[in-house]
């Protein structure tokens, strides 16, 4: 591990003002501090901002939204009685992360910002076009198996391994930001790009960017959960995951709907088609196979990795089945 | 002999209160801190080292390489034959060592100061069937021959009214024991050295690290107090000993050195992969007519680690044609080790496979089938068993299981979106012993035992407390033992399960000595005792069944429920036994289901080297894991009438869980671990 500053800001603009070129903001360490024992992360300074005053959760008035501090920890975010019966998919979703320690330490923000585990990114002794632009993949033709099946490119076929995000992608999030220009909002879906020519880039956030709060809208009427594969019963990064919202009228027709895929891609996916598929339709077993179908054509599995098409197919349609049968 | 009874651990305080002293704990004066660094390619050579500028870094006190070769005396292992030669075998091979005032220096140094230039070469780290370089050992470890015929297996086959022929494959994988190896080597002013190590046997750490360094024995001693697991992978020094040891040579210092998890995927050893085939013929009524077991494995380029995987077949079934076979490739990969239960583990998930298919073919209960199939004298040998209750084991666990309510149809139990299925396969291992040695003096009106074992975890100061108390007719409060040092009487180590019958034997008989000299001292040398061998064929079995749940739509595999029922003697601590019946299930279910090392050929080493990426069965995976036992006496064993009870319980885990999810899916799943991506493709 190099050697290098810390510092600890009092409010968020004097944490972009001290994280300068080589610095980078701390939350709960639970992801930069690893990968910095790696020597995948070789920040100069950390700006720690997880004592900001973003530690609050803020919920407006029955059928209003929310407001989430992005210091807010894992933990208290999935424990939040309103969060909980607001947006259960999204406390279920945390709740399904890491371990208990492990959420215990973690913030919103660092949460979203967390890097993929592709094993060759977090192994420095193996090129990355993430780490190093240009190095090449060896990921497509070496272990994908749990990497990308949708939106990959050429350079990089990573996914991004946040559970929270994809319930955060699926409820149409708002991303609150401070830099320094200046203040902006960055939907979710919208946060997070895909890898394209610049796999470097994760996020459409600009250096020195600062999440301050996720804003929620209020939830459409409708069950929702959070469903999440892998092949150990907990502490694993997710195969495939669905969040999933379903809003069906008294005649049986799907009014409200909001599918969102992990473990598929380089961001947590919005499955739009799959949505659009359902709407004003019929719910039932042959429609959500059909939507499944819809999104999932858009798959390109590598070699090792079909599987998934498989999974995220049974898992859209099983859990849909389960929200409305 | 009585039970004992489930006397609670008796550094159980220290532990859970941290004042266990763990090898890298040791607050040895004026240490300094080596990292060792390993090689990025997989086959070449070092062409170039220059440590000008890691020397140059503030705190750096040396650096060690084949630069400059530190001078060692007779290396066996040449995994232990450090910084000699600029050849590399496998990636991750230590190339040199920085010490220097703190870890972070020398790891910074070693990362970032020290140059080291390679020529690499063409590597090859693929183990397949049809590697032309495969060739049949002539030993597998540790001395059992590499093939044994017995009868036609061909016509054996040919005559058969049922028959299986398939291949079961197991990947590599990693012992993780939760303390990282680490050890301190600190040389005295007269030329000897102290060790503290994190060792399976102090003795034979003694031994090979004073014949490695050209020490006399007495020059060297290991303290290896309290150990945090090794699971085979600290049963022989591993070369950071002697990194440690050539690191304070040069730095004029104790070092310390303490691999990172990552480094411990390369350095410390792991269980072969394995490519077997398994071809059973049985007769109408579904008696064998003939065995054929062979096993496809990996070794280094460095030596030869055969492993003996085929070696439970020639115990288990009786068949009047056998044949079991190994086949080797020497790679260029780290040399595979010990990881519990060698052989029987990966050999057993192949041999009950291929029972639970001949069970199909022939319409025949899986349990009756291995009824049916029992010997009366060990198959390959045909001497007699000392005593062998796997029937007992089966019968037991099918009534307590509930299997005769079991519908032997494939595919058909649903209970929502989980399928359900049940599987049984049986478990086997050797009873072992090893001469060791012990002393028993009166002191401090108590009783001091003194014998150089290993306590891993097992509970072994505990057990030999007992024995002690046992055998001078006391109570184990007015006991003291003293275990972990190898300047205590000369011990066998904590490996092949064999430590409570090897030590206990000395043990027993050191307090016999004693109360035969009057009460004050007594002393023990089990060499002869042990080397007059035994008629019988000694071995534990067992029985395990699997209740597992598949999802429908994904493949997730869970299993509410494991029981195991065993047959190993005597159980000398019923809480202790338990303990390591249940570990070893679990550390099987994880083999099922999620355990692999996995390699990139490209590259050549262990991709997913740390333990967010190797998985190991957590909390959550484990829901009803019970072991029972069956009382067995056995005269032919040791005083105290046991067989080793910690590898046994890892033998079969895979197989029972396997054989449920065929019963559960209909999808029988022959190459390990059983995950989702294999039960939806
Ligand atoms: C073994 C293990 C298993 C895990 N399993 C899962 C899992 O199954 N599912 C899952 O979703 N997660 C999992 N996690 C990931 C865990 O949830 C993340 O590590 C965690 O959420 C990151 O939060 P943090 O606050 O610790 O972030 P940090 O590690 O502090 O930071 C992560 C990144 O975010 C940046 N950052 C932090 N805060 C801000 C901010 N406010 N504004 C801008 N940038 C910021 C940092 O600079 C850094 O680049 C696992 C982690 C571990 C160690
Ligand atoms: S998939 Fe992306 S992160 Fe993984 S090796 Fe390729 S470029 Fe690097």
């Amino acid at each position: 591990m190099r050697e290098f500053e810390y510092a600890r800001a009092r409010d968020g603009r004097e944490a972009v003002a001290l994280c300068e070129p080589g610095a980078r903001y701390l939350g709960g360490g639970t992801n930069l501090v690893d990968l910095m024992r790696l020597g995948v992360e070789t920040p100069a300074r950390l700006v720690d901002v997880s004592r900001l005053p973003y530690d609050r959760i803020e919920a407006a008035p029955s059928g209003g939204g929310a407001r989430i501090g992005a210091a807010v920890r894992n933990s208290d975010l999935a424990a939040h009685p309103v969060i909980r019966r607001r947006y259960p998919m999204l406390a279920r979703a945390v709740l399904s992360g890491g371990s208990g320690q492990v959420r215990n330490m973690a913030t919103v923000g660092g949460n979203l910002l967390q890097r993929t585990r592709c094993p060759y990114f977090q192994d420095v002794s193996k090129p990355c076009n993430k780490r190093h632009p240009g190095d090449g993949c060896p990921a497509i033709e070496g272990d994908h198996r749990n990497l990308a099946i949708i939106g990959h490119s050429d350079a990089c076929v990573a996914t991004h391994p946040s559970d929270m995000a994809v319930a955060l992608a699926a409820l149409d999030a708002r991303v609150h930001v401070i830099g320094p220009g200046g203040e902006r909002v960055v939907p979710m879906p919208g946060l997070h790009r895909l890898p394209g020519a610049e796999p470097g880039r994760d996020t459409v956030l600009e250096p020195g960017e600062l999440i301050t709060a996720i804003e929620l809208p209020a939830p459409p009427p409708g069950r929702s959960v959070y469903r999440k594969v892998r092949e150990r019963a907990s502490f694993a990064f997710a195969l495939v995951s669905v969040a999933a919202l379903l809003g069906v009228d008294s005649a049986g027709v799907v009014r409200h709907c909001k599918i969102a895929l992990g473990g598929v891609a380089h961001v947590p996916w919005r499955a739009a088609r799959a949505e659009g598929a359902l709407l004003g339709r019929t719910a039932g077993p042959d429609a959500y196979a059909a939507a499944a179908d819809a999104e999932l054509a858009l798959a390109r599995p590598l070699p090792r990795n079909a599987y998934k098409v498989t999974l995220a197919r049974n898992l859209i349609v099983a859990t849909l089945t389960e929200l409305a049968p | 002999m009585s039970t004992i009874g489930g006397m609670r651990r008796v550094e159980g305080r220290e532990k859970v209160t941290g004042r266990a002293t763990y090898a890298f704990e040791y607050a040895v004066e004026g240490a300094a801190y080596g990292h060792p660094v390993q090689a990025p390619i997989a086959r070449g050579r070092i062409t170039t080292i220059d440590a000008e500028a890691a020397l140059a870094v503030p705190g750096v006190l040396a650096v060690v390489s084949s630069a400059d070769p530190p001078p060692l005396g007779s290396v066996e292992d040449p995994e232990l034959a450090v910084f000699q030669s600029p050849q590399v075998a496998y990636h991750g091979q230590v190339v040199a060592v920085v010490v220097a005032e703190t870890a972070e220096i020398a790891r910074e140094a070693a990362e970032t100061a020290l140059r080291i230039e390679y020529q690499a070469e063409p590597h090859d780290v693929v183990l397949r069937p049809d590697h032309p370089r495969l060739y049949a050992p002539e030993r597998v470890n540790p001395a059992f021959p590499g093939r044994t015929e017995k009868g036609d297996v061909e016509a054996g086959l040919a005559d058969a009214a049922y028959t299986v022929d398939q291949t079961y494959t197991t990947p590599a994988l990693h012992n993780n024991p939760m303390e990282p190896h680490a050890a301190i080597a600190a040389w005295e002013p007269d030329g000897s050295l102290t060790v503290y190590d994190s060792t399976q046997g102090a003795t034979a750490h003694r031994d090979t690290i004073a014949a490695v360094l050209g020490l006399r024995q007495d020059q060297v001693r290991v303290i290896s107090r309290h150990v945090g697991g090794g699971f085979g992978s600290k049963g022989t020094p591993r070369p950071h000993v002697i990194v440690a040891a050539v690191a304070a040579r040069a730095a004029g210092r104790p070092v310390k050195v303490a691999l990172t998890r990552q480094q411990m995927y390369d350095m410390t050893g792991y269980r072969t992969p394995t490519i077997q085939r398994v071809r059973l013929g049985a007769d109408e009524d579904g008696r064998l007519t003939a065995i054929d077991h062979d096993a496809v494995e990996q070794s280094s380029t460095l030596k030869e680690f055969a492993e003996q995987t085929t070696t439970p077949t020639r115990v288990m079934y009786a068949a009047p044609a056998l044949r079991t076979t190994h086949h080797l490739v020497r790679l260029d990969v780290p040399t595979p080790s010990w990881m519990r239960a060698p052989g029987e583990c990966p050999g057993m998930f192949a041999l009950e496979s291929a029972m639970d298919e001949l069970a199909e073919a022939a319409g025949i209960d899986p349990v009756e089938l291995r009824v049916l199939n029992e010997p009366a004298a060990e198959p390959e040998s045909g001497r007699p068993f000392s005593s062998r209750n796997l029937v007992a084991c089966l019968r037991e666990g099918a009534r307590r299981f509930g299997w005769d309510r079991r519908d032997p149809r494939p595919g058909v139990r649903r209970e929502g979106r989980w399928l359900v299925g049940t599987g049984v396969a049986c478990s086997t291992y050797p009873a072992y012993r090893r001469p060791s040695s012990a002393t028993a003096v009166a002191e401090d009106g108590g009783y001091v035992v003194r014998v150089a074992a290993a306590d891993i975890g097992t509970g072994a100061r505990t057990v030999l407390t007992q024995i002690a108390a046992e055998a001078l007719n006391t109570s184990p409060d007015r006991v003291r033992v003293e275990i972990g040092d190898s300047d205590l009487p000369r011990a066998s180590l904590a490996g092949g399960s064999m430590g409570t019958a090897s030590w206990g034997t000395a043990v027993v008989r050191a307090c016999e000595a004693l109360l035969k000299n009057g009460g004050q001292e007594g002393r023990a040398d089990t060499s002869e005792e042990v080397a007059a061998g035994s008629a019988f064929a000694r071995h534990a079995f067992g029985a395990q069944f699997a209740e597992v749940r598949v999802d429908a739509d994904t493949g997730e595999v869970r299993v509410p429920r494991l029981l195991g029922v065993f047959a190993a003697g005597r159980i000398v601590n019923p809480v202790l036994a338990r303990s390591q019946f249940i570990g070893g299930m679990t550390m099987g279910l994880g083999m099922a289901l999620m355990e692999e090392s996995f390699v990139d050929p490209r590259f050549g080493d262990f991709l997913n080297h740390d333990l967010a990426q190797y998985h190991v069965a957590a909390c959550a995976d484990v829901q009803d894991v019970e072991a029972v036992w069956i009382d067995e006496e056995d005269p032919y064993l040791n005083p105290m009438g046991s067989k080793g009870i910690g590898e046994i319980g890892i033998v079969g885990t895979a197989a029972a869980i396997a054989n449920a999810v065929y019963h559960a899916t209909g999808r029988r799943v022959r190459d390990l671990p059983i995950t989702p991506a294999r039960l939806l493709s």
